[in-house]
């Protein structure tokens, strides 16, 4: 990405000032939150720059790495290449509003078991996407589950650990109806 | 059976909660209020000069607060020793915004603060810069003939011994020779959390600095020495990082620009980089080496030679060990190592995970490879034959080397003596299976570290040091050694760190951390337990009156008689009695230089792969790796499996996909983003398993560790190179292996 412009492109003095802001509403965690942000900001950028909720990260800004998943009226998405003006109307899940350190979800806790993570900043991604796995409820095998939670990096390369973290909570959701 | 033997236990993570739920906060994330963004300008160019930045355009945009460049950037440390940090190679360090000249392409030549990312975002897309461009070299290849020898490196830089026997005559009269070439590209760390820095206006100067990086101290030294601060008045804080591999060791640009712009600005700065910018300083450099190896009829090696010709920037000259290992792995007589760097227009390289070692592994065992099957030897059987019982480069013996056991356990578990010798001679389907095998050596080493306890009277122990958790698990294993050292329970221990306020720690680089900071940590528990001793034997009745520190145990909250444990006291009541509201102290770990001196230290392993390789498509599938690691003691199982694990991943990547691409026209990094810029996901990742061999070392230092951050990368590119061979009969020797090099 090339940022400036090349003095054969070059404009005759002044450049154009943006649009303004506005006022964007959010329902994040089952909170209402009422930002006055710029109309290009990404949701991404509003959870962690607005409203501090800076557990869902941002590795790569452009879709590529998952570290931003969160979940959208329960689906997982990269919240990097969304803009937070288009989901005014939603309900959106982050790393936050799965569990807290008293009480943790089941996946948090499986993923301290099985030492899913190292840095851990890819983490909250990783979890939210398996989230949206299993909401998804097309992960069975763990071929499925290394298929479908491949849009998540790990340069740590603890795969292995999260591959075992998702399978067991894949696992103990299967068998619950049976009991 | 006690419960506060913590040491050698699987123990998770004590940061997993913070880090499973957001709670864990990074350099970039703290918010502090009134706080300004900054956003990076990266050169489009990759030599030249600018010849003028037009920043009266943007700063007329309401809300940008100002554009930091060569042109109004105010006078700062003028020499060259002020930007040199703790872990500079030799050379003139680069300085961001100092003059007109474009060193590198994505060199960093503005920067725009704005009241909001999405403003500073904005200007600086449409900041115009005017440039004179002048003709680059980024090509090794143009420079093959132009190497010259380092005049002095970075610490921890060994010049290659000088030759011993007579290299060239062996090598020519030797029963079988091979020579080859072998290349990998450059490769660039890429931690997932991009680099980045919060730094928080105090007033008056006074500044918090949350960084991300891999040392504190060294960053706290660098901005004291360039911007004139006080260390009171600069205090660096790094708690968490997400991923650092040796890219956090000297201190980013982001914070010397965050910092800048900050002291000009008189308020609170955020500067974050883009993942295309995480491309724009130090990487693993594009090296070309030259292995020649001779056996006897014996199938020991009659000679070695290795020479290694790599990148350097213009201004610094970047030095690695690369050819250093080729001299001790095996045992040889006649042996030649050469080194040499090459001046590109490039910034300077900079260690990334076993640097050196990771690249001189993969010609050596690949070479080994080569040779063993020149000489119809299995390649295990080879090495053993070949084994070093002592260090040749050093004429030191080993303070402990379990190699032998990791070929043999690692072979056993691995079933290796399932694989028929004759390449294509296994196959699954329609694809060649290949086993294949490799091993490496690093360094064990101890720095000087220090720490500080505090006990309190509710029986809570709070260690803290200015050290890091990249995602090693410092935070557990210190916790760990601290709770077993004084008998504790986990829960009652709280680990500190990353903080320029905490007693003073090296950065976390060359698998040191465990040895240096954790003997400080032992160290200082240890000094807490004599006071507390002290203490006890002050109490009415104390069973515990004349009794040594040799004579008593630290376990289960008590103080107790080692040869009698009924006659304890509880740790908790001798606070309490003594009525000291706390206990505290600090003290340094050095390593025990005049034990050390007379061995050579170091840790050891070796990689078991199958391969499968789709004969049509030329796809490899790394199946099965099993890494057999002997380092030492392991403080965590689980914590130290997981750095082998991440290891072989960066194997596979180094193997398969990893290579920064440069397009010599623009000498400009072609993928520097994560699509482009291939690292395995995990449907890549198959079975992978680390085997740890037991080793005992009380020379190293007083926990016995040898650390277990690189090791488990070495030999994992060459084992899986090898294996490649084995299922195809095709020898690659350019990292990474794609695809067209099968077909």
């Amino acid at each position: 990405m090339i940022q400036q412009s090349s003095t054969s492109a070059a404009q005759a003095g002044g450049v154009a000032a943006p649009p303004p802001t506005g006022t964007v509403r959010l329902t994040i965690n089952g909170q209402q939150h009422t930002l006055q942000i710029a109309p290009w900001t990404t949701l991404l950028d509003a959870l962690r720059e607005y409203v501090h909720l800076t557990g869902t990260k941002k590795g790569c800004d452009h879709g590529q790495c998952g570290a931003c998943t969160v979940l959208v009226n329960g689906k997982r998405i990269n919240s990097c290449l969304s803009l937070a003006v288009m989901h005014e109307d939603h309900d959106i899940t982050t790393i936050e509003g799965l569990g807290s350190q008293e009480n943790l979800h089941p996946l948090q806790q499986a993923f301290i078991d099985h030492d899913a993570f190292q840095c851990g900043y890819c983490t909250p991604g990783q979890i939210c996407s398996a989230q949206g796995l299993i909401n998804e409820g097309r992960a069975h095998t763990e071929e499925e589950i290394k298929e479908h939670m491949s849009g998540n990096l790990c340069r740590c390369g603890a795969y292995a650990g999260i591959l075992n973290a998702v399978k067991e909570v894949v696992d103990a959701k299967s068998s619950e109806p049976r009991r | 059976m006690s419960t506060t033997n913590y040491i050698g236990k699987p123990t998770s993570r004590v940061d997993g909660p913070a880090k499973v739920t957001g709670a864990a906060t990074y350099a970039a994330e703290f918010h502090v209020p009134n706080m300004a963004y900054g956003w990076v300008v990266s050169s489009p160019i990759a030599k030249g000069r600018i010849t003028k930045v037009h920043a009266d355009e943007v700063l007329a945009i309401p809300g940008v607060l100002e554009v930091f460049s060569h042109e109004n950037v105010p006078g700062l440390a003028w020499f060259d020793r002020n930007y040199k940090d703790d872990v500079a190679p030799g050379g003139s360090p680069f300085r961001p915004l100092h003059e007109d000249k474009i060193k590198f392409n994505q060199q960093p030549i503005a920067l725009v603060v704005a009241e909001t990312l999405e403003l500073a975002r904005y200007a600086s897309s449409v900041l115009r810069i005017d440039y004179e461009e002048e003709a680059h070299e980024t090509d090794i290849e143009a420079k093959r003939d132009e190497g010259f020898e380092p005049g002095r490196g970075k610490s921890g830089w060994m010049p290659p011994p000088p030759p011993r026997g007579n290299p060239d005559k062996a090598w020519e009269e030797a029963e079988h020779h091979i020579e080859h070439e072998y290349v990998h590209g450059a490769q660039h760390h890429n931690p997932m959390e991009m680099y980045g820095a919060t730094v928080e206006w105090r007033g008056d100067k006074k500044l918090t600095v949350y960084d991300k990086t891999q040392g504190v101290v060294n960053v706290q030294n660098y901005l004291t020495k360039i911007f004139g601060l006080s260390k009171d008045d600069c205090r660096v804080i790094n708690q968490y990082m997400g991923g650092g591999f040796g890219s956090g060791l000297r201190p980013q640009y982001s914070v010397f620009l965050a910092v800048l712009a900050s002291l000009e600005l008189k308020r609170s700065v955020r500067v974050t980089l883009t993942r295309q910018q995480m491309f724009s300083f130090g990487h693993r450099p594009h090296t070309l080496q030259y292995v020649k190896l001779g056996t006897n009829p014996d199938g020991t090696l009659a000679a070695i030679q290795h020479h290694a010709l790599h990148e350097t920037s213009q201004f610094e000259e970047y030095t690695e060990n690369v050819v250093n290992w080729s001299g001790m792995l095996y045992q040889c007589e006649n042996v030649k190592l050469g080194y040499q760097l090459a001046k590109l227009d490039v910034f300077t390289p900079q260690d990334m995970r076993a640097p050196g070692a990771a690249t001189g592994s993969f010609a050596l065992e690949v070479a080994m490879d080569e040779m063993a099957a020149a000489a119809g030897i299995d390649p295990i059987d080879f090495r053993i034959r070949n084994y070093a019982e002592e260090d040749q480069n050093a004429g030191k013996p080993f303070s402990s080397k379990r190699l032998r056991d990791c070929y043999h356990q690692g072979a056993a578990k691995f079933g290796w003596e399932k694989r028929n010798p004759q390449p294509r001679s296994m196959r699954k389907g329609n694809r060649l299976v290949g086993y294949g095998m490799a091993g490496g050596v690093w360094d064990a080493t101890q720095k000087k570290a220090a720490a500080k306890a505090t006990l309190t009277a509710d029986g809570k122990l709070q260690v803290s040091s200015a050290t890091a958790d990249i995602g090693t698990g410092t935070y557990t294993i210190m916790t760990q050694i601290a709770a077993e050292t004084l008998g504790l329970p986990l829960e009652a221990v709280t680990f500190k760190l990353g903080d320029t306020d905490m007693p003073e720690a090296p950065v976390q680089g060359g698998s040191w951390t465990a040895a240096s900071v954790g003997s400080a940590v032992k160290s200082v528990c240890e000094a807490i337990g004599e006071k507390l001793l002290k203490l006890a034997q002050k109490m009415e009745g104390s069973p515990l009156k004349g009794a040594s520190p040799d004579e008593v145990e630290f376990v289960n909250g008590q103080i107790r008689l080692s040869n009698n444990p009924n006659e304890a006291v509880v740790i908790r009541d001798v606070l309490q009695a003594s009525g000291e509201t706390r206990l505290e102290t600090d003290t340094s770990a050095t390593p025990n230089l005049l034990k050390q001196a007379t061995h050579s230290m170091h840790s050891h392993n070796a990689v078991f792969v199958e391969v499968e390789v789709d004969e049509e498509f030329g796809t490899v599938h790394v199946t099965r790796v099993l890494n057999a690691v002997a380092a030492g003691r392991i403080l965590n199982p689980k914590t130290a499996r997981s750095q082998v694990l991440g290891s072989i991943v960066w194997g596979i990547s180094m193997a398969l996909m990893e290579e920064t691409i440069m397009d010599h026209q623009f000498g400009r990094y072609m993928n520097h983003n994560y699509s482009e810029y291939h690292i395995p996901v995990q449907a890549d990742i198959n079975d992978i398993e680390v085997l740890f061999v037991e080793e005992e070392d009380d020379v190293v230092n007083p926990l016995g560790v040898k650390g277990v951050g690189e090791i488990g990368l070495l030999g994992v590119a060459a084992a899986i190179t090898n294996a490649v061979y084995h299922a195809t009969g095709k020898r690659v020797r350019d990292l990474p292996i794609y695809l067209d090099k099968l077909l």
